[in-house]
């Protein structure tokens, strides 16, 4: 279908992006890859009187090391993620996740920000963002402020980003050596997760000293299992710690009932894709 | 007539196709790429609402939007008493409601088309169709078919009293084909009743339809994405009021159909309204949403099967039951679909009792019709699942089963208990080397083990041993079943001076490769190389007769047809010839494009004969100067295509989820024209059966709105979903036709669906679970699983119901997500 008619500004900066959104107001959209924005503007289900294009913006695209962490550039597409080695040593969960999102032509196109703050609730890189204590870094009309992965999220479609705001950096801490595993439950290869379960677990000895366990499409934001997690720490990484863990997996979540799944299945699937997530990553046999 | 060793050339040969350069490049002429002076764009305005009335339709605002040349309703254009087109009068008394091409005063589907915008370019008419106001009162939608025959049921169409639409009836102690089935299940020993759910499905080709109509000129031209460019000039002709001869179709290079563009679409016609109208060429191209929502669907049946038999296995009779949704109108030959299932639903078995009851429904849902087998996968996969269920029932090998009923290779032609006869086939031949190829024996061990172990991941496999009647055609049958034209087909061989060739042929290829295909079999029969030949097709001015291509009837009627009027130029040539060599025809033989008199050197090419026949300065004595030759072919028979597939799910009884661990098929199409071609012919057709299995399904909400409206709704599975196909064929020639070809282009669809849904029953069949209603999602799996072990855990007994088991049936589910 045909998008309704709007301006469009290539933007060369992010200063330049942000003006034009400022004075835009509500009625401006963010093109960033375009695998969300287009098709919404295709079936006119948004008719934005502006769109402001970052694909011009070099300086928002690349993956660095800053101490700690590694930051990864807002507009760097899927597939530069899964092949980024600092993300693959240091935040191998990210890269794991992102390999499951979409296609091929879908992972050249699409972009980490903007799968962050397009916010679908069934998008397969908020809960890695969550598990991995990711910090966003939001550039505005007054600089920039940085807000932590589990603030971000706010609601469904809806991030801490304000409509002059722009998502610029992605600061991952390093959690480098640990164990990660996404498990993606989807219809067909193509299709939304139904559940889909990101882990992460640091093993000492053969015992589990830090997890973090997030799962997709469990609520209208990505939820954090922290009962699993505390369930695990300080125990031994095997089957049957891992199998009981899992059992906190739906706490705290409330999903929601549609065409694929309903609420209490989702839930069963939450507890037995945690299971096999974490086994995965901690490398237990389930 | 070979006589040297050599093979022949062309047949059986797995040549690349060759259209596919143009067709995967795009560099080709499809309908929406057509681009004429002065053309205008059309958009239609299409209904939200299931049934309700049109109180107002403002198109005022709309009008003066930038670029619009004008907004029509169906009274602007006429159209009110225009009702499209339905060939198939399958009853005397069938009710048949008037099908405008836009609404008049009512809606009857969501997405029926109720106004058109016509605007200089296609951004400007959608935004157009944004400022059309309609006012609507809303009506009951009628959308479960059992609600819509009860007393008192909201009537989609008053005016005809009812929503059943028709009842159409076998039954073979009437026919005098078998005895009476009523009389074989009381006296049976063994009676296995179920409800299967064919879901509603949607066609999902790849490229939009689309059609441009030029009323410049003496004829009025229309191209179209059609699969059926003959047919619509003549129903555009008989239902809009253009002389036959004032009218040209052309079908361009199309993409895909499968059935989907079996149709004479309201678009199409209002298309045709509007060109005339405003005097101007007008294009309209659908959206993908509006080919989800508005082309026609396919399936849509709920079938009650009761099988009897004796406790030795022995089936005793067959009794079905369906009910089958039209949606809101009859389109060309929807009413038709269900009843081409009729004589299909014996297969391959020996009843000896038989009874076929359609009652055709309308709901206030998009129109079906032809969908890839358009009745025989439903009759297929009824067969194949009670076959399966009557093997658990009596605790039998389901192959074996299959073996004690099957008709044996000796008793062909074998007239069945549905009054066709089929005219060869080998069942034994096909299941034995499927068997070998799947590793039947090992993989039911794997079964036993992982069963005795309580393996989370259980194994089941799935059987389905097909036939299907396609290769539409015998006209005769098709006026017995008051179908509403013929069934033959056409072809032309034009000999060119230079030895060229051109095939015209009537069909209207939309991917198959008849262009490969006919050119290998014309090579064959006319001895010239594959590259000099040309077919042409899908313009009713260059190929003026033909039926067009469905029902995998192209190669074996229209490649039949291609057969004969080359043996009818090989005829003139050889006068010809006879003629230059100056000797009797009887003293030559034609090998290889050549005749030679026997036992000699002495000869002439085609090619030779071609440019004599040309110039024509000397040839027979009274010869008509002319090579060309044509040929109009009516087959005596249906193809009955058979084969063995074998499928192994394994099923996560934790999630649901199935994957299929392997698939075999050994399909038995008669000869091969084309290996290669067949082969594709069969993944594809295996994809679409196994996508109604595990993953399609079009779904509505109790308002009557399609809820599977998206492609991310409606999951199409790609190559990543599904497995690697193991295929082989074994080749028992069709004797109803000269290359002894069956029909290929819908078989691996009919028989593909109930092997996986077989197989995964077979998995968890030991938990108490008999039925999942398709598709088989992982909600559906693991709820049955999950169901029947509670039932299992409360009673300690085997959960024997015979209706779709663990209250599945009465699940709601609708597709999609997001």
């Amino acid at each position: 279908m045909i998008p309704s008619a709007f301006d469009y500004l290539a933007a060369t900066s992010v200063e330049e992006a942000i003006q034009a959104l400022s004075g835009a107001g509500e009625d401006a959209k963010v093109l960033a890859g375009g695998q969300s924005l287009i098709p919404v503007l295709r079936l006119r289900l948004a008719a934005p009187t502006v769109v402001v294009d970052l694909n011009k913006i070099s300086e928002l695209r690349g993956v660095r090391e800053d101490g700690d962490a590694i930051v990864v550039g807002a507009m760097t597409t899927h597939h530069d993620v899964i092949h980024d080695p600092l993300v693959r040593e240091h935040a191998a969960l990210l890269a794991l996740a992102t390999q499951t999102v979409g296609d091929p032509q879908i992972r050249h196109r699409g972009t980490l920000g903007g799968a962050l703050v397009h916010a679908d609730p069934a998008g397969d890189l908020l809960a890695p963002a969550v598990a991995l204590d990711a910090e966003m870094v939001i550039a505005g009309p007054d600089g920039r402020r940085t807000v932590p992965a589990s603030e971000f999220f706010v609601e469904l479609f809806t991030t801490a980003v304000q409509p002059d705001e722009l998502l610029v950096e992605v600061r991952i801490p390093k959690k480098t050596g640990w164990g990660a595993h996404y498990e993606k439950f989807q219809r067909v290869a193509q299709a939304w997760s139904i559940v889909a379960v990101a882990a992460a677990v640091r093993t000492e000895g053969g015992s589990i000293t830090e997890a973090r366990v997030a799962l997709t499409n469990m609520a209208t934001t990505p939820v954090r299992a922290t009962g699993v997690e505390q369930a695990l720490i300080g125990q031994p990484a095997t089957a049957e710690t891992i199998r009981a863990a899992a059992e906190h997996a739906a706490e705290g979540s409330s999903p929601m009932s549609d065409g694929n799944a309903d609420a209490d299945y989702r839930e069963h699937l939450a507890r037995v894709l945690t299971g096999r997530a974490v086994a995965a990553a901690a490398g237990v046999g389930s | 007539m070979t006589t040297t060793a050599q093979p022949t050339a062309e047949l059986g040969r797995a040549r690349k196709r060759k259209e596919d350069a143009r067709l995967i490049t795009g560099r080709t002429r499809w309908t929406d790429n057509i681009s004429l002076p002065g053309m205008l764009h059309m958009a239609i305005v299409r209904s939200p609402l299931a049934h309700a009335k049109i109180t107002r339709i403002g198109t005022d605002a709309a009008r003066q939007m930038p670029g619009v040349h004008g907004v029509f309703t169906a009274a602007d254009l006429g159209a009110q008493d225009i009702s499209l087109p339905c060939a198939w009068q399958i009853t005397p008394d069938m009710k048949s409601p008037k099908a405008p091409p836009l609404a008049v005063d009512t809606v009857h589907f969501a997405g029926e088309g109720v106004a058109v915008v016509v605007a200089r370019d296609p951004a400007s008419a959608a935004d157009a169709v944004e400022a059309v106001e309609v006012d609507y009162d809303e009506l009951p939608p009628v959308l479960d078919m059992e609600a819509a025959l009860a007393d008192g049921a909201t009537l989609v169409h008053p005016d005809l009293g009812t929503n059943r639409n028709a009842v159409w009836v076998f039954d073979s102690a009437e026919a005098g084909t078998g005895g009476d089935v009523e009389q074989a299940i009381r006296d049976s020993e063994v009676v296995v009743k179920r409800r299967f759910r064919q879901q509603r499905l949607i066609p999902a080709f790849m490229e939009p339809r689309s059609v441009v109509v030029d009323p410049t000129g003496e004829q009025l031209t229309m191209w179209s994405a059609t699969q059926v460019p003959h047919i619509l000039k003549t129903m555009a002709s008989l239902t809009l009021g253009v002389p036959e001869h004032k009218v040209r179709v052309i079908a361009p290079d199309v993409g895909g159909g499968f059935g989907g563009k079996l149709q004479v679409t309201p678009e199409e016609a209002v298309a045709l309204l509007v060109a005339r109208r405003m005097g101007k060429a007008v294009k309209w191209t659908e959206t993908r949403s509006e080919s989800i929502l508005a082309a026609h669907h396919g399936r849509a049946q709920i079938q009650d099967i009761t099988i009897a038999a004796r406790r030795d296995g022995t089936v005793t009779g067959l009794k079905v039951e369906l009910l089958a949704d039209m949606g809101a109108y009859l389109r060309l030959v929807t009413p038709g679909i269900p009843i081409l299932g009729a004589f299909m639903f014996n297969s391959i078995y020996k009843f000896p009792a038989y009874r076929f009851a359609c009652t055709n429904v309308f709901t206030n849902k998009t129109p079906t019709d032809a969908y890839r087998g358009a009745g025989r996968p439903e009759a297929t996969f009824a067969i194949e699942r009670i076959m399966a269920e009557l093997a658990a029932e009596l605790g039998m090998d389901p192959l074996e089963l299959r073996e004690q009923n099957w008709i044996k290779h000796e008793e062909f032609p074998f007239t069945t208990v549905a009054g066709l006869t089929y005219d060869s086939g080998n069942y034994e031949a096909a299941t034995a080397k499927a068997r070998e190829l799947f590793d039947y024996d090992g993989l039911r061990a794997e079964q036993r083990r992982r069963r005795e172990a309580n393996d989370p991941v259980q194994l089941g496999i799935g059987i389905s041993t097909y036939t299907e009647m396609c290769g539409l055609a015998p006209s005769r049958v098709l006026g017995s079943l008051s179908y509403g034209a013929g069934g033959w087909e056409h072809a032309s061989i034009r000999m060119l001076a230079s030895g060229k060739v051109e095939v015209v042929t009537g069909v209207s290829p939309h991917g198959q490769g008849h262009e490969t295909a006919w050119s290998q079999i014309v090579a064959d029969k006319l001895g010239v190389p594959f590259e000099d030949i040309e077919v042409l097709h899908g313009d009713t001015q260059s190929s003026p007769k033909g039926l067009d291509t469905y029902g995998s009837r192209s190669l074996a009627v229209g490649g039949i047809a291609v057969v004969k009027a080359s043996d009818k130029v090989v005829e003139k040539a050889r006068k010809v010839a006879a003629h230059m060599l100056e000797c009797s025809e009887a003293d030559l033989e034609f090998v290889q494009g050549k005749f030679t008199i026997k036992g000699s050197n002495r000869g002439v090419t085609i090619q030779e004969v071609a440019l004599a026949t040309f110039t024509s300065h000397n040839i027979p004595e009274g010869m008509e100067p002319s090579l060309d030759s044509d040929y109009t072919f009516d087959p005596e028979n249906f193809s009955f295509p058979h084969g063995t597939h074998l499928c192994a799910a394994e099923v996560d009884t934790e999630t649901g989820w199935v994957t299929i661990r392997r698939y075999v098929c050994v399909d038995d199409v008669g000869k091969v024209v084309n290996p290669l071609i067949v082969e594709g012919q069969i993944h594809g057709g295996l994809a679409q059966g196994i996508a109604q299995a595990l993953f399609e399904e079009a779904t509505y909400d109790e308002g009557g709105t399609l809820t599977s409206g998206t492609l991310a709704d409606y999951l199409v599975p790609s190559a990543a979903d599904l497995p690697s196909f193991i295929t082989d064929r074994t080749e028992t020639p069709a004797t109803s036709n000269p290359l002894g070809v069956k029909g290929v282009g819908e078989a691996g669809t009919i028989a593909s669906t109930p092997a996986v849904v077989n197989a995964v029953l077979d998995a968890v069949r030991h938990l108490g679970v008999t039925d999942i209603d398709m598709p088989c999602t992982p909600q559906r799996v693991w709820r049955a699983v999950h169901a029947a072990r509670g039932a299992a855990k409360s009673t300690s007994e085997h959960v024997t119901d015979t209706a779709a088991g663990g209250g599945l049936g009465s699940m709601d589910v609708q597709g999609g997500a997001q």
